[in-house]
């Protein structure tokens, strides 16, 4: 299975990289880890004219924190460093948990971060692990850069807000509130594969234990990652107790809109989201208090 | 002769070359004059050819020929019936084999229908595209009920209900027995097993040396006498002239089996013709639909039983998907209808089926080639009829065995080596006993499974019996020699795709010989070194090709103490043959070195007596009489998450008979890839075509081929209950762990979640975690 | 520059290559075709059965998911670079033959790869580890049960300092 042929061009600077692409738009593609579009292009999928490898800017590796505990996060950061960074490993325990179940640490030694959320499979982890966080995600063109929310950014499937002339440079994850808890569980048929459903719960209490913020995202639950926003806001001011749980989940089977695949019925897919929203919440109140959180 | 490596677990010979990179599989040859070959395939399960025009293929730089049907002449033909089918009463065969490239019609989505020929793989696949072909679609017949349905499309056009074949075999008179029955039970049974996967794709090199009028292919061929017969005849050659090699392979579990797939018949014509060496490489992508696979069977099975649950009899009435076309005969679902029987006493067995023609890829035997859909059958009947008299799942199977001294057993019905199925010998009662001790059965039926079920897990356990058929004829032989260097030879016509031939065959060689296991150097796949043979399939390398080798290297070992007496002026009695030479007894001092002895029997002056051949060397063949019956049985515990329908495999035993062992690492091996693809079968694979014949699932992403954390550690024993059909007592068991996975699993479930107590039976393969959470749905809501 | 060709140097098992290829040639076919570098086999080109794994920069990667010219100043080992000296044996190696860690040997090479730089990283692994790092390598013969004590024998050995006569 041989990919169509090519022009290739390694870019030397960021600005060489856009300007090449504003030149060509959608005929061009960037090429980062490769790993979703390669296999893509190996199966004739996707046949762009053009490669732009960014792998040379290595300066768009980078992981740092801004200010306010914010962590922001460039380009060519691998999943790998995602599960390895101790500043990620400190403030951004969801994004580790959700690095290791992406796919498998060969896929996770090339692919990046930025390059995942730019193909914006609906199943992807990392998409929905934003989503839940309410990160930032920054573009880049040759035109100037803006900051698009994570909930605009996924658009359908596949399909981001990025305009053909763009690149998503950098990710930014907010600090955590103080008492969050998170976690992040799939259900997938091996491991490694794509999540049947996947879940991602952000969980704050206040002092006296109730909640105070609760954020509920699934992954391959619809065209793009899925926030229960209905089955979130049912946690907020409750001491969250099994009853609490038990009606979150079966809000979100309701609110999420999976379409079934070879691997799980739609109808199988909302009972998952049903039975992972229970655990992931449950998972998520016992972690409240081990994770820095931000100020 | 020694006992130092049979039955040992000796180390491989070839794994120094496969660890170092260093062997070689068909994609790694590189001809000077290579050019490379990709197929257009169809995307229609059935369509008219209307016209296909190349001309776009031809201008593309880097092409160098585009071959369609039209331009085979006379070559293009129907392939001949790789598998006859057996003699028997009444036999209903409708033969249509596949062809080298579609001509007017294509009967599956992946069927050839163009061969494009360029500078590399990458050109060649961009002059696929240049390829316009026009198809007029016709109605698929997919679902295989549906094309058995009287008013289905015809997958052939003069083949009235797609009715491939038709086979009734009877043993004793079910419909007397069935009045008289305690109990009758009775299910529809509907089992799919999957695809080989092996890990290497298929391949074929040609290579044309017009000046000696030699050709060359090197395939990923299970069968490379086979084929180089076939390539003779069909391209009309002398069979001298073809070599066909099958170097290392990457896994074969029958899918690289076929006679002939269209590729080796193209690959080599399109050397010839083109006067330079082709290459074609299989992707994976193709590999879905361009290889054989197998696929599903429905089964209306009953079973008759007195109260104690002894068998009265069994009747059955299935239909088998063969798929477009049926090169293979009836091995698959032949032996599905042998299976049924297992290790039991069936006195009365009313057997009929179907073969159906689908428009999918053609069916063929993968690892246990049609007898997992049989094991189902019998083993789910027997599960049922336990829980419904009230006997213990181990206990009915126990009382029903064929008695250990009752062999040879003849089931009288035809098996797939065209005589009566006979069972030459067994002890069924022992290996079930091991394998209760082993997993502790009785206390975890009894103590263990309630106290977790109190604390809500969902805990089962499965325990299932099987026999094989292994070892079939029609021969093999083998030629060993001693060279001047001392170093031996051992030469086969089969060929090995992982099953340690060159590490086993030197075993049973080196005690004959007097050498170690690294001085034997066996040759295997390879047409120019040994002439005549049938191929690595049904398990029976070992049997077969193992017992050849044996005679021969005995042979041998006489031949070393005749020429060895003359030269000491001894009696053969006064010889010993170790540490690679052979020496006066008791006068170690005075030795020759086999290879000088071999040079001294083959004379550069003087002469060779008449009825004495030169060297050191013999060639023998072995052909069985019948098959050798290898025996087992599985056990499994798991825990189901109730909520997620993951399932948890918490201990898995094994207990096998093969007989005479080899290498009981080799044993182990093949045992643990046999469950892993049973459990693949069982838990994770699926061929998922819709009814337009198209697979929705042609790639690795979606056709789940189990990984590490998939496969549990499993515990192995074995029992030896030697062969009656050979001198070395050997069984085959390259198919054994695969074939009784699927109602393990259903058992080890269904009990887990206790869904027959809710009123469900699991009686389906594949499973699945979507499947058990439907089924566990459709449970009586007042349980 | 925009390239229709490219002119790849790369280091792979220690010694420098320089090719011309087209962009489009998958660093599986490169290693294997253009260099001769057989042992790195192909099995899907999709990046799941892990047979083309090779270490690139010392990390295991996926060949058939990266394309040649991403090579040019990288260095490869592959598995004919497991061993420095040609003769001996790495320590996996030995304890693959040891424990009957291969059948057919096709997804062999890529397994060593990945256990070489697991081990590098996990010098005493559990089963459950071993099991773990090994799920992105699929084998269709062994049933992994003799790679996993391979791997632990290995593992065993290096920490000892070496093969225990």
């Amino acid at each position: 299975m041989k990919p169509a042929a090519f022009k290739y061009l390694v870019a030397e600077t960021l600005d060489h990289a856009l300007a090449v692409k504003a030149e060509h738009g959608d005929e061009a593609k960037f090429l980062a880890g490769g790993q979703s579009l390669i296999p893509a292009m190996n199966f004739r999928l996707a046949e762009p004219a053009l490669l732009i490898d960014i792998n040379a800017l290595t300066d768009m590796a980078y992981v740092r924190e801004s200010g306010d505990g914010a962590i922001r996060i460039g380009a060519l950061i691998r999943q790998r460093t995602l599960e390895r960074d101790p500043t990620i490993a400190r403030h951004q325990s969801l994004v580790r948990e959700a690095a290791g179940h992406v796919a498998h640490p060969q896929i996770r030694n090339r692919g990046t971060l930025c390059g995942n959320l730019a193909h914006a499979d609906p199943a992807s982890e990392q998409p929905a692990v934003l989503l839940a966080l309410g990160a930032r995600l920054r573009s880049q063109s040759a035109s100037g850069e803006r900051w698009i929310e994570a909930r605009d950014f996924f658009v359908s499937l596949f399909t981001t807000a990025l305009e053909e002339d763009e690149m998503l440079v950098e990710v930014e994850l907010p600090a955590l509130a103080p008492r969050t808890g998170t976690c992040f569980i799939e259900l997938a048929r091996r491991p490694g594969d794509y999540a049947m459903m996947g879940v991602a719960a952000v969980i704050t209490l206040g002092e006296d234990g109730t909640c105070v913020d609760a954020r509920l995202t699934y992954c391959n639950a619809g065209e793009v990652p899925v926030a229960a926003d209905r089955a979130a806001r049912s946690l907020v001011g409750e001491r969250i107790g099994d009853e609490h749980l038990r009606a979150a989940g079966d809000l979100a089977r309701e609110e999420i809109s999976p379409t079934g695949n070879a691997q799980a019925s739609e109808a199988f897919q909302r009972h998952l989201a049903a039975v992972l929203t229970v655990r992931a919440v449950k998972r998520a109140l016992s972690e409240v208090g081990k994770v820095e959180g931000g100020g | 002769m020694t006992n130092r490596y049979v039955g040992s677990p000796v180390k491989r010979n070839e794994d120094r070359a496969l660890l170092t990179g260093r062997g070689l599989f068909v994609d790694d040859i590189s001809l000077p004059d290579m050019v490379h070959a990709a197929v257009l395939r169809s995307p229609n399960a059935h369509a008219r050819i209307v016209r296909i025009d190349v001309s776009r293929a031809l201008e593309r730089d880097g092409v160098v020929a585009v071959i369609t049907a039209d331009d085979l002449g006379d070559f293009w033909q129907t392939v001949p019936l790789v598998v006859p089918p057996p003699p028997i009463d009444g036999l209903v065969f409708n033969k249509r084999t596949q062809v080298p490239l579609a001509k007017d019609k294509v009967r599956h989505v992946g069927e050839a229908v163009a061969l494009v020929v360029a500078e590399s793989r990458y050109v060649a696949e961009d002059a696929l595209n240049d390829i316009g072909v026009d198809y007029e679609p016709l109605p698929v017949a997919a679902d295989l009920e549906k094309a058995a349905a009287g008013d289905a499309p015809r997958v052939h056009d003069d083949v009235a209900g797609n009715v491939a074949a038709q086979v009734h075999q009877v043993k004793g008179d079910y419909g007397a027995v069935v009045g008289r029955a305690a109990k009758v039970v009775k299910r529809r049974f509907v089992y799919d097993h999957g695809m080989a996967q092996p890990m290497e794709t298929r391949g074929v090199v040609a290579q044309w040396d017009a000046k000696a009028e030699r050709l060359s292919v090197w395939a990923t061929t299970q069968a490379p006498t086979s084929l180089r017969n076939g390539l003779a005849d069909l391209l009309g050659l002398n069979p001298v002239q073809v070599r066909v090699i099958a170097p290392f392979v990457g896994g074969g579990f029958g899918a690289k089996l076929l006679m002939y797939y269209p590729e080796e018949l193209l690959v080599p014509w399109a050397a010839i013709k083109l006067g330079c060496s082709v290459k074609w490489i299989e992707d994976r992508g193709e590999h879905f639909l361009a290889t054989t696979q197998e696929r599903g069977q429905i089964h209306d099975a009953e079973i008759a039983l007195a109260a104690d649950g002894e068998i009265l009899g069994i009747k059955d009435v299935f239909l088998h998907d063969t798929g477009a076309y049926n090169p293979y005969g009836l091995t698959v679902p032949i032996n599905s209808q042998c299976q049924i029987l297992g290790p039991y006493v069936v006195p009365n067995y009313d057997s009929a089926f179907t073969a159906v023609f689908t428009n999918k890829p053609i069916v063929a035997p993968y690892r246990g080639a049609g007898r997992q859909h049989g094991v189902f059958v019998i083993e789910r009947l027997l599960d049922i009829a336990a829980r419904e008299l009230g006997i213990d799942r181990t206990e009915i199977r126990r009382r029903n065995f064929i008695p250990a001294d009752a062999f040879p057993f003849g089931n009288e019905i035809i098996f797939q080596d065209f005589a009566p199925l006979t069972y030459d010998s067994g002890n069924y009662a022992p290996i079930l006993d091991r394998l209760l001790e082993m997993i502790d059965y009785w206390r975890f039926v009894s103590e263990e499974q309630p106290r977790l079920r109190a604390e809500g897990k969902r805990v089962g356990i499965g325990v299932v019996c099987y026999i094989e058929g292994t070892g079939i004829g029609p021969y093999e032989g083998a030629k060993v020699q001693i060279q001047a260097n001392g170093r031996v030879c051992v030469t086969t016509g089969i060929g090995t795709q992982g099953q340690s031939h060159y590490t086993s065959f030197a075993q049973i060689a080196a005690d004959h010989l007097g050498v170690n296991v690294e001085d034997v150097d066996v040759i295997t796949g390879d047409t120019d070194q040994f002439y005549w043979g049938a191929g690595t399939f049904a398990s029976r390398g070992a049997v077969v090709a193992g017992n050849a080798v044996n005679e021969a290297a005995e042979a041998v070992h006489q031949k070393i103490l005749s020429v060895a007496a003359e030269h000491f002026g001894c009696g053969e009695d006064k010889l010993v043959v170790e540490d690679r030479q052979v020496s006066v007894a008791g006068d170690p001092g005075n030795a020759i070195g086999l290879g000088d002895l071999a040079r001294k029997a083959n004379p550069m002056r003087g002469a060779v007596q008449p009825g004495i051949e030169p060297g050191l060397e013999a060639t023998r063949y072995f052909g069985p009489e019948s098959g050798t019956t290898a025996s087992g049985a599985h056990a499994m515990i798991v825990e189901v998450d109730p909520e997620t329908m993951m399932v948890d495999i918490k201990n898995y035993v094994v207990v096998h008979d093969c007989g005479t062992v080899i290498n009981p690492l080799v044993v182990e091996g093949q045992i643990h890839g046999g469950v892993a693809q049973g459990i693949g079968n069982a838990f994770f694979e699926q061929l998922l075509f819709d009814d337009q014949g198209q697979l929705l699932n042609a790639t690795l992403v979606d056709y789940l081929i189990p990984t590490s954390l998939d496969i549990p550690h499993m515990t192995l024993d074995h029992t030896v209950t030697p062969s009656a059909t050979n001198r070395m007592g050997i069984k085959g068991v390259g198919e054994a762990g695969a074939i009784p996975v699927g109602p393990l699993f259903a058992q080890a479930v269904e009990d887990a979640l206790e869904l027959p107590s809710r009123g469900v039976d699991i009686l389906e393969i594949p499973l699945s975690p979507n499947r058990l959470w439907e089924l566990n749905q459709t449970t009586r809501p007042d349980h | 520059m925009i390239e229709g060709l490219f002119t790849v140097t790369t280091s792979v098992n220690g010694s420098p290559y320089t090719r011309v290829v087209e962009p489009r040639l998958l660093l599986s076919d490169f290693l294997r075709h253009e260099l001769g570098l057989t042992g790195t086999h192909v099995g899907c080109e999709h990046g799941v059965c892990g047979a083309c794994t090779i270490l690139f920069d010392g990390l295991p990667m996926r060949s058939c998911l990266m394309f040649a010219p991403q090579a040019h100043g990288h260095e490869i080992v592959t598995v004919e670079g497991l061993v420095a000296d040609g003769d001996r044996l790495h320590p996996l190696q030995e304890a693959f033959r040891d424990a009957h860690g291969l059948q057919c040997g096709f997804c062999t090479p890529g397994i060593l790869m990945t256990m070489k730089a697991f081990l590098d990283e996990h010098p005493s692994p559990s089963e459950a580890e071993i099991r773990e790092a090994l799920s992105g390598n699929l084998c269709r013969c062994t049933g992994y049960q003799h790679i996993v004590e391979a791997v632990t024998l290995a593992a065993t050995r290096i920490a000892g300092g070496g093969r225990k006569s």
